[in-house]
């Protein structure tokens, strides 16, 4: 989990990890890939949730699933497991923002990866749904799988190693900064 | 090749879906091409000689419309994202994305030359000659678009940038393939001389447009 507060830079690191910033300094070293390409083991869910407004919720991840390889859940049984099964036929434009949100984690399970990129999974996310998002990154986590996201909640995991991404204190107002640090 | 193929679908069933620019594209060539034998008068004559050009004229200008869009759509809602996360190299990205654009506003341009030409008084020969040149000709343009489309993808009004990029480029297109079409029609140079050059041109332009296109997606970020 990576948490830390509004614009500390967890949406960067994950863009850094995600292979589209580059990094300032550093570099980034992937281990025991089957081939060396980082771009072609993860799934990266963010903030815009990739979807297109005109096709289906299935037309959305039948072109997912084709597209990323390793195919793995049927695009219909992928929306039952984040139950949107009535909403396959319908246009991604009439969906609300939670139901966008959920077909764009149901990218997760058409293709097989094992690393999974999240930007705050649980934004417009309501309790039923978090269960179900909770669940998945169990289950991916028992077969082995990376989840890296980064939160503003506990994503119902209690072994899970965090990393708090503090702003460094010259960028912030000097008034403000040292108040609400003390919460974190 | 599966890749290329799921977005070939998904270019062509959203052009379908959203209706838009190949429809509209065919609109404004078809606009331009009647407002010029209005502003020249009735001289036939006249109109059959410079029509090739104008037909030309009219599908450049016809292929720039919605050629913005291209790649700022996909980046707009993050699919560009997803995009390159494909296993495929993201060249091949564009070649499918520029060939299911070039399906739904070149390949109507042309076929739909042979009505234009009526209203500019070609001859059938010429009309022919048109089809021809507009087919091997307009896969050019739209490749030297992509490369502006991919420079301008992040650019909230990218169009007229991207118009004022591209259309350079566009000249020896332009020059070639109204001098084919021209030749169809009379002359002393044989068609094949230019023709052959359009297309030269154009397989230049595939190559050069889709590798100049994925290295400035690569760096737009």
């Amino acid at each position: 989990m990576v948490v830390g507060r509004n614009g500390a830079g967890k949406s960067s690191l994950l863009d850094i990890l995600a292979g589209r910033l580059a990094p300032a300094g550093g570099a980034l070293v992937l281990t025991e890939a089957d081939d060396g390409v980082l771009t072609e083991c993860l799934h990266y869910v963010g903030h815009r949730d990739a979807l297109k407004a005109a096709l289906t919720a299935e037309e959305n991840l039948t072109f997912a699933r084709d597209f990323l390889g390793s195919p793995a859940l049927k695009p219909r049984e992928a929306l039952a497991v984040l139950g949107l099964a009535h909403a396959a036929g319908l246009p991604v434009a009439y969906l609300s923002a939670g139901q966008r949100r959920r077909v764009a984690l149901a990218r997760l399970l058409v293709a097989r990866r094992p690393l999974w990129l999240l930007d705050e999974p649980t934004a417009a996310l309501d309790t039923a749904s978090q269960d179900i998002l909770h669940r998945l990154i169990a289950d991916h986590r028992h077969q082995g799988g990376i989840v890296i996201a980064t939160t503003h909640q506990p994503l119902g995991l209690t072994d899970a190693k965090t990393l708090r991404i503090e702003r460094p204190a010259l960028s912030d107002s000097a008034g403000l900064a040292p108040a609400e640090g003390e919460t974190a | 090749m599966r890749s290329f193929r799921a977005l070939l679908i998904r270019d062509l069933r959203l052009a379908a879906r959203v209706g838009g620019s190949g429809l509209m594209g065919l609109v404004f060539f078809l606009s331009i091409v009647t407002l010029i034998p209005f502003a020249l008068g009735p001289d036939l004559n006249l109109l059959s000689r410079i029509g090739p050009a104008i037909l030309w004229i009219a599908a450049l200008l016809a292929t720039l419309i919605g050629l913005d869009r291209l790649f700022q759509a996909d980046q707009e809602d993050g699919s560009l994202d997803l995009l390159r996360l494909s296993p495929a190299p993201l060249e091949m990205v564009v070649l499918a994305k520029v060939t299911a654009h070039w399906l739904v506003t070149g390949l109507p341009l042309a076929l739909a030359a042979p009505f234009f030409g009526l209203l500019v008084a070609l001859t059938p020969d010429a009309m022919l000659a048109m089809v021809a040149t507009l087919l091997v000709g307009t896969p050019a343009l739209t490749f030297i678009g992509a490369v502006g489309a991919a420079l301008t993808a992040s650019l909230r009004r990218g169009g007229v940038i991207l118009a004022i990029l591209v259309l350079p480029f566009m000249i020896p297109s332009l020059i070639f393939g109204v001098s084919a079409a021209n030749a169809a029609t009379g002359g002393t140079i044989p068609f094949a001389t230019p023709f052959l050059i359009l297309v030269a041109l154009s397989l230049i332009a595939a190559v050069v447009g889709t590798v100049g296109a994925a290295a400035a997606l690569r760096s737009g970020e």
